[in-house]
């Protein structure tokens, strides 16, 4: 009996690179999207979170707290599976997209909202005590300075999240950990096609995670 | 130019002022001394608004800043305040520290400002600091700077919230001299301090704030060679050494 890893398995998977390559672009597409609509959503419930009405607190709590708390393939299901019912179509990438941006916009509303209030109170009050606004002092002293210390933890949630795109593929999200997965399941050539597969997530992620850890150490330089 | 009247200030159950009265006219140079937690810094804060009052009436230059809906941005324009933590922006340069809210707040040319803000560095000795960071300098540089950076929105009233309070003992005099320096031009100051060699050379009028009240006032004269409470008696028996 052939190994799992056995030569013909791998000249099949070579065979049949444009399936791969098919799913490697909507991974992509997906990830750039969902990684938009994230951060959209992270810094605008990031921000709620660091208001002092009580009423936007409250909403980044309910926001972060519901996403956080519950797992992403039971969002995404819902979003497939559940929204169907209340008669709401959404086709299977527009899904993927809001999923992973929703669920990953949770995570960087802590990191925004740590970030901004890792800025010590001195600077919002220095910024006042010179005729700055809440926002102009926002926008020129606070968030720049949060940015920077943002950055490392935001890099690792885009890593993440392009990761968590492969949950789609438990709704034929079409993207790459789809296509590996019908394509091995038709033939069985599980080995060769899970080993490319999570090179490939790699070759995303690695450089992400290394740009990040370059961030960090100059943070601390500078600091 | 500052009349404070009848302020109250709480904080929870905290009554950190209590009832305070206090004018300061133009151009005179008001020192307040006291021990930790007598509401001094409270105070001064409350003249900038960076602390509301909870009760009475505080007016900067003709302006009730305690009214609702006062002007307060435009007032702080010409209320300029220094630090303990010195507060300048990590993320800007020396200069830029300097020209920043001239240019968004006052709306002055960038080069205006920026010449203004040289000539203020050199003012404090620190010009060939212009294009350094924050970090790069030392806790008494790092004031001065922020002395700079206030006199650079051109103001009418400075404020110094204990400004040598969180310096190394040899870096103290050198932010001293500056304000020794400054307080010969016609600018209002009210500084909260506890260097009493300070208040006995520049103040015009000494306050002594103990328990959220003002306990006495009165010239460096009256208050260093005559004091009239036993509190302060003791105070300035500990402070002076």
């Amino acid at each position: 009996m052939p190994g799992p890893f056995a030569g013909f398995k791998w000249l099949a998977l070579i065979n049949d690179w444009s399936v791969f390559a098919e799913g490697f672009v909507q991974t992509i597409l997906l990830s750039a999207l969902g990684l938009t609509l994230a951060l959209g959503l992270g810094i605008f419930f990031g921000l709620l979170g660091t208001s002092h009405v009580k009423l936007f607190k409250l909403l980044n709590r309910v926001y972060v707290e519901f996403i956080q708390n519950t797992p992403l393939v039971i969002q995404i299901f819902f979003l497939y599976h559940g929204l169907p019912h209340l008669g709401i179509m959404l086709p299977v990438f527009v899904v993927g997209v809001l999923g992973v941006g929703v669920y990953h916009g949770a995570y960087i509303a802590e990191v925004i909202r740590a970030g901004v209030e890792s800025v010590p109170r001195g600077q919002l009050e220095a910024a006042y005590s010179q005729g700055f606004s809440y926002w102009g002092a926002m926008i020129h002293i606070v968030l720049p300075q949060a940015k920077r210390i943002s950055y490392p933890p935001l890099t690792n949630q885009a890593v993440n999240l392009i990761k968590n795109t492969s949950v789609l593929a438990m709704v034929a999200g079409g993207e790459l950990m789809y296509h590996a997965d019908s394509w091995s399941s038709n033939n069985l050539y599980y080995g060769p096609s899970y080993v490319v597969t999570g090179l490939l997530y790699l070759s995303l992620c690695f450089p992400l995670a290394s740009f990040a850890k370059r961030m960090e150490r100059k943070l601390e330089v500078s600091s | 130019m500052i009349k404070v009247q009848g302020v109250n200030k709480f904080f929870g159950p905290l009554h950190v002022l209590k009832d305070i009265n206090l004018n300061v006219d133009s151009g005179e140079k008001v020192v307040v001394i006291g021990p930790s937690g007598s509401g001094k810094s409270t105070l001064i804060r409350c003249m900038n608004l960076l602390e509301t009052p909870s009760t009475g009436q505080i007016v900067v230059d003709g302006v009730d800043i305690t009214a609702p809906k006062a002007p307060i941005t435009k007032v702080r324009e010409s209320v300029a305040m220094v630090f303990q933590q010195f507060n300048l922006y990590p993320h800007k340069t020396v200069l830029e520290n300097l020209t920043l809210a001239p240019t968004l707040i006052k709306k002055i040319s960038r080069d205006e400002a920026s010449e203004s803000g040289l000539a203020f560095l050199e003012r404090v000795g620190l010009r060939e600091k212009a294009d350094a960071y924050p970090a790069q300098l030392s806790g008494g540089q790092q004031q001065r700077v922020a002395i700079a950076r206030a006199l650079n929105m051109r103001p009418t009233v400075m404020l110094f919230d204990e400004p040598t309070s969180a310096l190394d003992p040899e870096m103290i005099q050198e932010v001293l001299d500056v304000m020794v320096d400054l307080a010969k031009e016609g600018i209002t100051m009210v500084v909260v301090t506890h260097e009493m060699g300070f208040a006995k050379q520049v103040a015009d009028q000494v306050i002594f704030m103990d328990g959220g009240t003002i306990l006495e006032k009165g010239s460096p004269e009256h208050f260093f060679t005559n004091p009239e409470h036993d509190r302060t008696k003791l105070f300035l028996s500990r402070i002076l050494r």
